[in-house]
């Protein structure tokens, strides 16, 4: 089967300015991709191209097998955009504005109001369809961009910064309803630089730093290539010497006190090597755990890396 | 080059009609149409008041319902001269930024249409608007003749005060489309609307002045010869059309009152053998308004085009 998003040295210049810089990009179908990054690096850029919003000055795009440069209207028939900043008409009520939408997607009469009503029922926004819009609060009006984008029954859904300014319950109950949209078969393209929220929710993210994509892959495996050693392992203990015990345990690669205890970073899961470490030493040993890398290491080490390259 | 995919209307249908749905049900079209109504209402009557005692006599009274002044209220034509640039203005100032504003211009754009159907929708929309209010206004002013007259509109009559309302909707067109391009060109409906009252300002009370000052230094009168006159004299009066009020005035002169023969200076030597005062007939004064009515239907096309052009580069990201 054909990806839902493939690129070929996609690049995007703003006069002097590389915005998106030859990026190859593949998203598979039923898949939710995260696209990561601080802002301004390109993100938006992208989506705005995957969308023929705006023009590549290079390369190659293809979403859902079509050019969305030739073929703008087929493919925004067929992927829902939720844009960072959405906006509704305020003196509209919630329903009014999907009636527009619908109508924009050829959707009218009795089969438009089934689905608009079904779609605000989903959203928990039953009640407060027929209120105007301008009532609505922040996280209301997210998931009235979500139903929004549903109406014309997308194969593709894309979402910038959706959690952007949301409490975080708001945000919870956001991310829930993205993992329905993958239940259902939707393919997702979620751009985000909140690390812990996209790590929930995709199966893979790529990084984007000044319009490159360099860093592709699921988090662990991204893990892997950013911090070298993918495991974390937290002791706990006191006694003499243990430092130096800790770091002479075969398949350690780096010991760094943290807190009242050390963090271990090994290729292995070292945790009974490193307990009996701890006790031929003569130490008390408290706790052991193993963590796993959160996408916020990976960010920090990657672009903290980058910034002293470039320093 | 392949072609794109698609009519470039797709959409054009809905977009139009909830733009007029909005322009109908917004705050500043009650005030707008409240604020006419009333003016139309006021002249009209005021100007009945005057003509009552010409009544048999006039063979246009119909029409001297829109042209006649009495001190102080000026005549229904000269209050809607100057209403319908801001009825335009108000109606299109706000059309493409104030999606902007909103932020509901990606979310739109990202529907299956081009921007063709959007810019073009609301240019519909809000003209459709401007050819409501003209119309009911129309209605207004006859049904407040007959009643009050009593003499019945001729057919004549009715065929020039329909055209001239054609040309109307064609000033207040060229005001839409002004500020239609004004609110592709600014981010800011503010910005937009001071841009669109500040050009329609300029031509109404500046460019008068200008035109006469132009028209002395590219025609001087150096000898006071008749030739030297008649030439600064028509070069005035041509920089007087680059503005669309004057347009609008020409159009207004010549549909609603029959004997006018012409615009502008007239030699002694062509009105040789002309009856003073007798009317020409619809199809001569048409004649003699057709450049002018092409005019300003120009001036909507050219700057319904600038603000395409411009749209269709415009970057949606705010």
């Amino acid at each position: 089967m054909m990806a839902a998003i493939a690129t070929q040295d996609l690049t995007k210049r703003y006069r002097s300015v590389v915005a998106v810089d030859r990026l190859n990009l593949e998203v598979e179908r039923g898949e939710v991709f995260g696209l990561l990054g601080p802002n301004g690096s390109g993100k938006t850029t992208t989506i705005l191209m995957l969308l023929g919003l705006t023009d590549p000055t290079a390369g190659q795009v293809r979403v859902l097998g079509r050019d969305p440069v030739r073929e703008p209207l087929s493919v925004k028939r067929r992927v829902g955009y939720l844009p960072d900043t959405v906006g509704f008409y305020d003196e509209l009520s919630g329903r009014e504005n999907l009636r527009y939408t619908a109508a924009l997607n050829g959707l009218s009469g009795r089969r438009a109001e089934e689905r608009i009503g079904a779609l605000l029922e989903q959203m928990g926004l039953a009640e407060a369809a027929d209120r105007p819009v301008r009532t609505y609060s922040r996280g209301m009006k997210q998931r009235l961009g979500l139903a929004d984008i549903l109406i014309k029954e997308p194969e593709l859904v894309i979402l910038d910064e959706p959690t952007l300014g949301l409490d975080p319950a708001a945000a919870h109950e956001f991310l829930e309803l993205i993992g329905r949209l993958k239940a259902e078969g939707l393919t997702v393209l979620l751009a985000s630089h909140l690390l812990e929220q996209v790590q929930r929710v995709c199966d893979r993210v790529g990084l984007f730093r000044k319009g490159r994509m360099d860093l592709v892959g699921p988090v662990p495996e991204l893990a892997r290539r950013v911090l070298g050693g993918a495991y974390r392992i937290r002791v706990e203990a006191d006694g003499e010497g243990l430092e130096a015990a800790l770091a002479a345990v075969p398949g350690v690669e780096r010991v760094r006190r943290e807190g009242r205890g050390w963090v271990l970073e090994a290729e292995r899961d070292l945790r009974p090597a490193v307990a009996r470490a701890v006790v031929q030493s003569g130490g008390r040993l408290y706790a052991l755990e193993l963590g796993v890398p959160s996408l916020d290491e990976v960010y920090r080490a990657y672009y903290g890396e980058v910034q002293h390259d470039a320093a | 080059m392949t072609r794109r995919e698609g009519s470039a209307f797709a959409g054009l249908g809905v977009v139009f009609t909830k733009e007029f749905a909005d322009q109908l049900s917004g705050a500043r079209m009650v005030l707008l149409v409240a604020l006419i109504v009333l003016t139309a209402a006021g002249t009209v009557y005021a100007a009945i008041q005057t003509i009552r005692n010409v009544v048999g006599e006039d063979p246009f009274l119909f029409l001297r319902l829109f042209t006649t002044a009495k001190q102080p209220l000026p005549s229904f034509v000269a209050f809607l001269g100057f209403l319908l640039p801001l009825l335009g203005i108000a109606l299109g100032f706000d059309a493409v930024n104030g999606e902007f504003q909103r932020r509901t211009l990606g979310r739109l754009l990202a529907q299956p249409i081009y921007r063709d159907a959007l810019l073009f929708g609301k240019f519909l929309a809000g003209l459709t608007t401007l050819a409501l209010v003209l119309g009911a206004i129309w209605l207004l002013v006859a049904g407040m003749g007959i009643l009050l007259t009593g003499v019945p509109p001729s057919g004549e009559e009715v065929a020039r005060s329909l055209l001239f309302l054609l040309g109307a909707l064609a000033y207040g067109g060229v005001w839409l489309a002004v500020a239609l391009f004004f609110s592709v060109l600014f981010k800011n409906p503010t910005t937009s609307a001071l841009a669109a009252i500040g050009t329609w300002l300029f031509f109404t009370v500046f460019w008068g002045m200008i035109a006469a000052g132009l028209a002395q230094s590219l025609a001087p009168v150096v000898y006071g010869f008749p030739e030297e006159v008649l030439r600064q004299a028509q070069t005035e009066l041509m920089l007087a059309r680059i503005a669309p009020n004057t347009l609008y005035s020409e159009i207004t002169l010549a549909l609603l009152k029959p004997e006018v023969r012409a615009l502008g200076p007239v030699l002694p030597v062509q009105l040789q053998g002309m009856v003073l005062g007798t009317p020409l007939p619809l199809s001569q004064s048409l004649l003699m308004i057709w450049p002018q009515f092409t005019g300003l239907v120009a001036a909507t096309v050219i700057f319904f085009t600038l603000a395409y052009v411009f749209f269709q580069r415009a970057e949606i990201r705010a």
